[in-house]
């Protein structure tokens, strides 16, 4: 299809063009109205592709001159929104991985991964937001007959850190794409059971997508409805309020009113409280900037296993620099990026979990937040 | 440390061309805080080398600009997803360069900044031979993860470089 500009020149172009409108039923875009076009004035057609040549010719024969504003209408629509059509089948064969998508979207994928994979997948309800959405966590493991450890990860416990999510979900898809053929991760859910949660901070990611593309926090209310959002990952019990932390709702690194003062916060505690002595692994995904940070934010004082950390650490950024030679700097938070205090990470090793690391993921700053999504393959493939 | 001064730090970096990801050039630098955080640090550097020409394509959208028949207006470079579109990415490096100057204005030892998106740009019709951009810009901190909007109007010329007005 084709949108072609026009100015009629003589009343008897007008009429013809109108004529030509009406006949072929051509899509008026400027002017609305076929009787609203006026010589003089710009006129905007779009001609259904098997039109095209022949509207072409009837101009030419009555020397009525155009120019071609739109060579390919369905090129320019595709360009311009993200695949709907996938993601409106709701099949995992159809979800574009290398795109960002809504909630809603992510809400739908999950029911259709445990579906098309329920022999080793289940959706657990984790807890409800403060505006009252559901947190759903997927677990996949392999049926056996021993206990496992587990591996927790979440994701997008930072609103506008969009490639998390998008990262949860690639893994997501690896593992259960590759776990027959792939002795890795065949061997890996044999030992391991693995808990993801897609999206931590649901009302913050939904109100990124829909008002402020930057958002962070959650979006409780503050101070009578004035003031929006605590800062989760300031939000846990691992030396709250200390250090690194607002105490005014007004700044990115609210605390909240007081350590797992956030629905969100106690709904993942809560759970990893439960299943602590069988947690492994403790993994927190988050953007910018291109690390792997051990605990602790709070002090400098290094983890009692911190020699261990730092050893699978920067072994896991020497795999992911192998990839595509993307380097990843490691360390303690407190020592290579800034002090804060009530972190997941954080708290999740002082309960007892062994590894805790929050990865933040690419880049370093030229896209910062607003990754684009050809970025989104890459990224995963070598975090994976 | 410099006492009575400030701090002063010695760097040796690499710098790389954000078009071309082959092409590094060395570079060393020193940076002085001054006590009190008030005012910007004072640089001072050296490159090994010459930067790539980029005359061509700066001529180019000079040109583009110039011949525009409407002033140019632009909202939200790069959008939500990431994505700038080409005609608009000499606006986006522009502002990038720009940027660069005012996040050194105001950087103290405890703040780093990065452009974090440019919210609203509008051109200026100038009289005379520069090109004129009124840009809103958004600033992210890390340190504070606040995101600060930055009013700037950037003046510019392929052969005179950037000015920027805060």
């Amino acid at each position: 299809d084709q949108v072609l500009h026009i100015v009629p020149e003589t009343f008897q172009q007008v009429q013809h063009l109108q004529q030509l409108c009406s006949t072929l039923l051509l899509d008026l875009w400027k002017p609305q109205l076929s009787e609203d076009i006026w010589a003089g004035e710009d006129l905007h057609i779009r001609v259904p592709a098997p039109l095209v040549q022949e509207v072409k010719d009837s101009l030419d024969q009555h020397m009525i001159s155009y120019k071609v504003l739109i060579p390919d209408v369905q090129k320019l629509v595709d360009q311009s929104m993200p695949r709907e059509r996938s993601s409106h089948r709701q099949v995992p064969e159809g979800y574009v991985y290398t795109q960002y998508h809504p909630m809603e979207a992510i809400y739908q994928w999950m029911t259709q991964i445990q579906k098309n994979n329920s022999e080793l997948v289940t959706q657990h309800y984790l807890g409800k937001t403060i505006e009252n959405r559901t947190m759903y966590y997927l677990q996949i493991s392999q049926p056996s007959d021993k206990t496992k450890k587990i591996i927790w990860m979440d994701c997008g416990i930072h609103a506008r850190e969009w490639i998390s999510p998008a990262f949860c979900q690639w893994f997501v898809k690896e593992i259960l794409q590759n776990y027959k053929s792939d002795p890795k991760i065949s061997r890996f859910l044999q030992n391991l059971d693995l808990y993801i949660l897609p999206v931590l901070n649901i009302d913050g990611y939904i109100y990124s997508w829909e008002k402020d593309r930057l958002w962070r926090k959650n979006r409780s209310p503050h101070m009578n409805g004035t003031c929006y959002g605590t800062d989760l990952n300031r939000n846990f019990n691992s030396s709250w309020g200390s250090i690194g932390v607002s105490y005014n709702c007004s700044s990115e690194i609210f605390c909240g009113s007081g350590p797992e003062s956030e629905p969100e916060t106690r709904a993942v505690a809560q759970l990893i409280e439960r299943k602590k002595s069988d947690i492994l692994c403790y993994l927190t995904i988050h953007s910018y900037g291109q690390y792997i940070l051990t605990p602790y934010g709070s002090t400098t004082k290094p983890p009692s296993n911190s020699e261990e950390l730092m050893h699978v650490a920067k072994q896991a950024a020497a795999a992911l620099m192998g990839k595509y030679g993307t380097s990843y700097e490691v360390g303690s938070t407190s020592l290579i990026l800034y002090s804060n205090s009530g972190s997941s990470r954080d708290w999740a090793h002082t309960i007892g979990i062994p590894f805790s690391y929050t990865f933040e993921l690419r880049d370093k700053g030229t896209h910062g937040f607003v990754l684009p999504p050809d970025q989104i393959q890459p990224t995963c493939e070598e975090t994976m | 440390d410099i006492d009575g001064v400030g701090q002063k730090y010695h760097l040796e970096l690499v710098l790389e061309d954000l078009l071309d990801k082959d092409s590094t050039v060395n570079c060393t630098a020193e940076v002085l805080y001054h006590l009190g955080n008030n005012i910007p640090p004072d640089v001072q550097f050296t490159i090994e080398g010459e930067l790539k020409n980029a005359e061509e394509a700066d001529n180019i959208f000079y040109n583009r600009i110039k011949s525009l028949e409407k002033e140019l207006v632009a909202e939200n470079i790069p959008d939500s997803h990431g994505n700038v579109s080409p005609e608009m990415e000499p606006v986006h490096l522009l502002a990038w360069v720009a940027s660069g100057y005012v996040i050194w204005q105001n950087s103290t030892e405890n703040t780093k900044f990065q452009l974090a998106q440019i919210k609203h740009v509008k051109q200026v019709k100038r009289s005379d031979e520069y090109l004129e951009f009124d840009y809103t810009i958004l600033l992210h901190e890390m340190v504070s993860q606040e995101i600060i909007p930055w009013q700037m109007t950037v003046l510019w010329h392929p052969q005179h470089g950037v000015q920027v007005t805060q």
